[in-house]
């Protein structure tokens, strides 16, 4: 369904992904390792289309569509969603604002009429206990005076909501204590589906505890370096990422 | 110059007519009213309207006024069903007026509380003129600007509210002031007069609002006297017709322990200029200015306000926020002055404001005069465009671009909307300012389903 070609990519002027690929099926989930300043971030931003990314090379593929090609709203549209690292508070923008205007928008690119609003109030009080919000939550500012994990619980309430083909999450799991971790991660699995694709961006491997991947790839100077299973993970939780790079570099 | 002096000349023609039309029909007239009359028109008369050389209307051009042709209403007919529509769906004690005469049919005023006065100028000066004579431009003399003493000049209709002290008046009392379209444009000058006795508290909801053709002009002058302890939430909720001109001066004189709470929201008039000044005259009086004006085309809006620290532990508190689209041009200036030894008070201002469009226009102006040191004050104002980052992170939700400057331009007016304790009021203004945005945000939709939310 995605499908990264030769990526080169510069943020002012310094290219920080020099020649990623990566191929996401459905169905799948994939999870993105490496350590600090590898272009983690980086891939999942210029494919959710944020600014400040120069695309100097490459593709990115999203069904057979061409993402670069596509505006932001367009490619969220498409099904292509980014789940923050550092969701952006958005002061006076009540949640449900958000998430009605978010899923209106979905419905009417795929020629649905809007939700009524009994189905829609219906819907978004159940996902939010599914994340363990409060119903108040709803009514509160985007992100506006949330702790790290109600944000980072927030984010993936509006995964829930809008149901995307491919959830990308950059670093979903930073900042959270264990309890919000298992929530997190209860929500990323109860998106798992043979339809739909998940790209995990993190640091660390206990997050990969809760949502084991079906495939995991080591970035390292702006490149794949290795690619492997859920084992590969383990691996790098006990020998940290230097061996990948004395291997790639041999 | 010869052109001032015909444009004033025009307005005394109009006031000898009606000075003349009322004798005919009613006599004369207490001593005291014709003799402010005569100093009103006499100020007016020698001051002439102000121009952009008068620092207190720099950026504000009156010549749309000074230039009009503007009759006296003579009736106060309106439809029913029309006035019906334009009315605040309140439950509460409602006077109105029709380009500025008293509508006996369109008001209600049943079941006011013991102690409560709420009665048309002209009912209460034949009832007893001494009595209304003695408060009334104690507070806005004729010096004040050559509106007020224009006011002064014509001023024949209005309102008084009185509240015995002690008094907690439960349901809002409502002047609705309704601007019709007509052969020729009219003006009115109304005044009000609230003196709340000690420990009163009552809302009250000034709405201005007309047929969407009436190009009228109102000159209203307002006198708002808070005994100790009295609390008085004061809207002022101008949806006028666009081509209205509106001028009003308010000044507020606040006794010990007393809170006066003003909400200043201007969506309608082609013109507005509102004066808001208070006086905190006793210890631990709170002053509370709250503002919104949003501006389209190429509506003006001019606030000015005023806190006066004229004793020791006053607070005053302001919170203006204007957005403005297309040719709109606002003004804010707010001033907090501060007594020698008005020692331990606080007062703070903060003004911002959102330019949706390249050729819209704000002057803003924070000014602090302090002569006592002991004081903690601060002001701001800022004026800027939308969140580049958070209209990103609603377009990477699908949200397309417009109507997440929309959802971003109803936050900005959100601050001060939360203030609104009134929930009628509040979802009013909201979904108006929604409305006010091109078509595409849609977002009355999503207001109407945050209230549905916030009902269950």
């Amino acid at each position: 369904m995605l499908e990264v070609k030769d990526l080169h990519v510069t943020v002012e002027g310094k290219e920080i992904l020099k020649g990623l690929s990566l191929t996401i099926n459905a169905g799948e989930v994939h999870a993105i390792m490496g350590p600090n300043g590898a272009g983690k971030s980086t891939l999942s931003a210029v494919i959710a289309g944020k600014e400040g990314y120069e695309v100097t090379s490459g593709s990115i593929t999203f069904e057979g569509k061409d993402v670069l090609e596509m505006e932001v709203e367009e490619r969220a549209l498409a099904g292509l969603l980014l789940g923050f690292q550092y969701p952006v508070e958005i002061p006076g923008v009540k949640n449900i604002y958000l998430l009605k205007a978010a899923l209106n928008a979905k419905r009417a690119a795929n020629g649905q009429p809007e939700i009524p609003a009994p189905e829609f109030l219906k819907l978004v009080k159940e996902k939010a206990a599914e994340m363990k919000l409060d119903a108040s939550f709803l009514q509160r500012s985007v992100n506006e005076g949330f702790s790290g994990g109600e944000k980072k619980r927030n984010e993936i309430l509006q995964m829930l909501v809008l149901q995307p083909r491919l959830a990308m999450l950059d670093e979903i799991d930073s900042g959270l204590d264990i309890d919000a971790m298992k929530v997190v991660a209860d929500g990323v699995n109860s998106l798992r589906d043979k339809e739909r694709g998940i790209l995990l961006v993190t640091h660390y491997q206990r997050l990969l505890d809760y949502i084991v991947p079906d495939h995991v790839h080591v970035l390292v100077d702006g490149r794949i370096a290795k690619s492997g299973g859920a084992e590969l993970a383990l691996e790098l939780e006990s020998r940290g990422y230097d061996w990948v790079l004395e291997e790639s570099a041999a | 110059m010869s052109d001032v002096t015909s444009d004033v000349q025009s307005f005394l023609d109009r006031l000898a007519e009606r000075s003349a039309q009322r004798r005919e029909a009613k006599g004369q007239e207490p001593t005291w009213i014709a003799a402010r009359r005569q100093a009103g028109a006499a100020r007016f008369e020698a001051l002439g309207f102000p121009t952009r050389r008068d620092e207190a209307w720099k950026y504000t051009d009156v010549r749309a006024i000074a230039r009009g042709d503007f009759a006296l209403a003579e009736d106060a007919e309106f439809s029913q069903a029309a006035a019906a529509a334009l009315t605040l769906p309140l439950d509460g004690y409602r006077l109105t007026f029709v380009d500025g005469l008293y509508s006996a049919a369109l008001s209600q005023l049943d079941g006011l509380p013991d102690g409560v006065t709420v009665a048309p100028l002209s009912r209460a000066l034949e009832e007893n003129h001494e009595a209304v004579g003695g408060p009334l431009g104690r507070l806005t003399g004729v010096e004040f600007s050559p509106f007020s003493a224009l006011n002064t000049a014509f001023m024949e209709e209005g309102v008084v509210v009185r509240l015995a002290p002690g008094t907690v008046v439960e349901k809002p009392i409502i002047l609705q002031f309704l601007s019709r379209a007509g052969e020729r444009a009219v003006m009115s000058h109304p005044r009000i007069l609230v003196e709340a006795g000690g420990r009163s508290q009552a809302t009250l909801i000034e709405h201005h609002v007309g047929e969407e053709a009436a190009a009228n002009f109102t000159n209203l002058v307002e006198e708002v006297i808070l005994d100790r302890g009295a609390i008085l939430t004061h809207y002022k909720l101008q949806e006028a017709p666009l081509a209205d001109l509106h001028v009003a001066s308010i000044h507020v004189e606040q006794g010990r322990d007393s809170t006066y709470t003003s909400f200043n929201l201007n969506l309608g008039g082609g013109l507005v200029r509102t004066d808001l000044i208070s006086d905190l005259n006793g210890q631990n009086a709170t002053s509370n200015f709250y503002g919104l004006f949003y501006g389209q085309g190429r509506q003006h809006v001019d606030s000015h306000t005023v806190a006066n620290h004229n004793a020791p532990h006053t607070f005053s508190n302001e919170n203006y926020k204007g957005i403005l689209d297309d040719r709109a041009h606002g003004v804010f200036n707010g001033r907090v002055v501060v007594k020698r030894d008005s020692q331990k008070i606080e007062g703070f201002q903060s003004n911002a404001n959102l330019l949706l469009s390249d050729r819209a226009e704000i002057d803003a102006k924070p000014e602090l005069e302090i002569y006592a040191d002991d004081v903690k004050c601060s002001h701001g104002t800022t004026t800027g465009q939308l969140d580049p980052e958070a209209i990103y992170a609603l377009r990477a939700r699908g949200i397309d671009e417009q109507t997440a400057r929309g959802l971003l331009t109803l936050a900005f007016a959100g601050e001060v909307l939360e203030e609104v304790a009134l929930d009628a009021i509040a979802e009013r203004v909201e979904l108006a300012v929604a409305g006010k945005l091109p078509e595409r945000f849609n977002l009355a939709g999503l207001v109407e389903a945050a209230v549905a939310l916030g009902d269950e």
